[in-house]
């Protein structure tokens, strides 16, 4: 009996050390299940996220919901107001910031020399982007809001997005400005173009595509914020007013505004869900359309490099 | 006439080259874009000034050990009282529990999207990360009321029926809170470790399997280990994300400042900002300050943390 036993026990053995055969762990099994399980489960919630809130915002969303600001008067909800606030904040931010992360960009690829000073500058440009919205908020609400006397205003809250997404668009610019061919540079240079010259004619538009990537990913950030907002820009859901030359279009800049996710979270802590629910689909629609784009841009990107 | 004209040419090329303007263009140019550089560091600078300047004042007004060891929030009483320990404990506890959940479902995503998919799924898998990345926070607030408060709500009927001594919160709890976050992070922990496994050298990958190893135990004990420093950002930056968020647990977590129970309703360091510094005033705003201060101390930590680490990486990876 015991013999028998043996001589299958090694014949097991014989098939399992096969290389013809393969071998049958079964923790590979339970592990390649927990991993299918895991992707699964990460799918699911993503579908279930933008289906659920398709499903219960898609019919909330008509033409006056997108053209009419809210009014007591008529009984009318709409966001307008908070489309305008968000185009003004994400125009403004994009005004300040762009120009200051390029050139810090090209600053730390093209003039500095590699040492502390840099690393401290990288290192802090690091941190920065570490540090959660509602820091961002409570100091642009102190800085912008009290010191310089911006109150709740358009501005305050785009200067304190601004230092917000800076490392965005210097890290994208580094990166693109990385990806020109260091011939270009010394071609120009040495046909006699001066530094500057040559960075304005030849970095720049190359590294373009690169560039236009940080804006829109900048502009994905600043459409999704809310912390940095609350206590900065406010809640104004009005439409500017006109005024006689246009003027009021400028002075809108001083008032407060409540972008489209303020408004979402504020009807959500008044329990009016179901504008909670459509702004919800018009973020998500400007999310996804944010997305696409910066895919066709790489993909132009990819193009050139080849 | 005819024979100036070259002349005058070559001579403003010569001139150009060498005169003043030019020179003083690309001394501005040089000049701005190092006030650029500059930005980055005088932001941080500021707001660690304006961090300490604000948030030490209630410190001195309250006192150290009753503000950070004190138990009792009660701002706006006739005898007020500034205890923030429940506050800073909740945000602990519900970021290491999302951490808990998000990060192996995360890493195991990531392994199944760089090794085990094929490329048409990983195809589809990958731009749903990325845009899952993009929803703003409000939004998984919104569905963290509407879907998980209802949810726990029914257990908490269940589990408690019998017990008087619960206070019901209908199920706006730490649990949500911690599902809400643990969903938030999955976006950041997925891509980044992902790209951190899609760096192991294919030749590493290839040796192992010529020795015999199986595709699991190629990817438990040769990939994961030579991706390590890259996961270990992937976690540290969702610890960043999770505990610096606020609007999406705002109204999830029920907002009462309670010991961190799975069923009790919460209030985070970033949430007591949010629900309170719109009418703050006097002490208790210097407190919620303060409460802003503590926040910003962990994300420096964090922040330094993680630049060792990838400091690290980088000496591993040149040596």
């Amino acid at each position: 009996m015991e013999h028998e036993f043996r001589q299958e026990d090694q014949q097991r053995a014989w098939k399992h050390n096969s290389i013809c055969q393969k071998r049958h762990r079964p923790t590979d099994k339970i592990l390649t299940c927990l991993m299918y399980l895991s992707a699964g489960i990460a799918i699911s919630i993503f579908a279930g996220i933008v289906g659920y809130v398709f499903y219960r915002g898609a019919s909330q969303v008509n033409w006056q919901f997108l053209t009419k600001a809210r009014s007591a008067l008529t009984q009318t909800e709409g966001i307008a107001g908070n489309i305008i606030n968000t185009l003004y904040i994400v125009v403004l931010t994009l005004l300040i910031v762009t120009p200051i992360g390029i050139g810090a960009a090209i600053y730390l690829n093209e003039y500095a020399k590699p040492g502390k000073l840099v690393r401290m500058i990288e290192f802090t440009t690091e941190t920065l982007s570490g540090i959660p919205s509602i820091i961002f908020g409570l100091f642009g609400m102190v800085f912008f809001g009290i010191t310089l006397g911006l109150s709740y205003s358009l501005l305050t809250g785009a200067l304190t997005l601004s230092l917000m997404v800076l490392p965005l668009i210097t890290r994208n610019t580094q990166e693109a400005l990385k990806t020109v061919p260091q011939s270009y540079r010394d071609g120009a240079l040495g046909m006699g173009a001066t530094k500057w010259h040559m960075i304005r004619t030849i970095l720049l538009p190359s590294a373009m595509p690169g560039i236009l990537t940080g804006v829109i990913l900048s502009v994905g950030r600043i459409v999704g914020e809310s912390a940095a907002l609350l206590f900065t820009a406010g809640s104004g859901y009005y439409l500017p007013k006109l005024g006689e030359y246009g003027e009021g279009l400028i002075q809108k800049i001083m008032e407060s505004g409540g972008t489209l996710t303020i408004e979402l979270y504020l009807s959500m802590s008044k329990a009016k869900y179901d504008i909670a629910f459509g702004i919800a689909v018009v973020l998500l629609v400007i999310v996804f359309a944010i997305n696409i784009l910066t895919k066709v841009l790489a993909k132009r990107f990819d193009v050139n490099r080849k | 006439m005819k024979l100036e004209k070259p002349q005058s040419k070559q001579e403003s090329i010569t001139k150009s080259y060498q005169t003043r303007s030019a020179d003083r263009i690309e001394k501005i140019a040089q000049r701005i874009f190092t006030v650029c550089a500059f930005v980055a560091v005088i932001a941080v600078a500021s707001i660690t000034l304006y961090m300490i300047i604000k948030g030490v004042p209630a410190i001195f007004q309250v006192g150290l050990t009753e503000i950070l060891f004190g138990t009792v929030w009660k701002p706006s009483a006739a005898d007020p009282s500034f205890g923030i320990l429940y506050v800073i404990l909740t945000s602990i506890v519900g970021t290491t529990m999302a951490i808990l959940i998000g990060v192996p479902i995360g890493i195991g995503s990531a392994i199944f999207l760089t090794e085990i998919a094929g490329k048409r799924v990983a195809a589809i898998i990958q731009p749903a990360v990325e845009l899952l990345a993009g929803i703003p926070s409000v939004i998984y607030g919104l569905l963290g009321i509407i879907i998980l408060n209802p949810l726990m709500y029914k257990l908490e009927l269940v589990i408690f029926k019998d017990s008087p001594m619960h206070q019901f919160t209908g199920g706006a709890n730490l649990i949500s809170a911690i599902l809400v976050l643990a969903i938030m992070i999955l976006p950041t922990v997925i891509s980044i470790s992902s790209s951190a496994i899609r760096a192991v050298p294919v030749q590493l990958k290839n040796s192992s399997l010529a020795l015999g190893a199986t595709k699991m135990q190629t990817i438990i004990r040769v990939i994961l280990p030579a991706a390590k420093s890259g996961i270990i950002t992937a976690i540290v930056l969702g610890i960043g994300r999770a505990i610096g968020e606020a609007m999406a647990i705002s109204l999830v977590s029920g907002s009462v400042v309670n010991i961190p129970l799975p069923f009790n309703s919460v209030r985070f360091l970033t949430t007591a900002i949010v629900s309170e510094m719109s009418y703050a005033s006097g002490t208790h705003k210097d407190v919620l300050f303060t409460i802003g201060l503590v926040l910003f101390i962990f994300i420096m930590i964090i922040n330094l943390s993680l630049n060792r680490i990838l400091k690290k990486g980088e000496k591993a990876n040149g040596a």
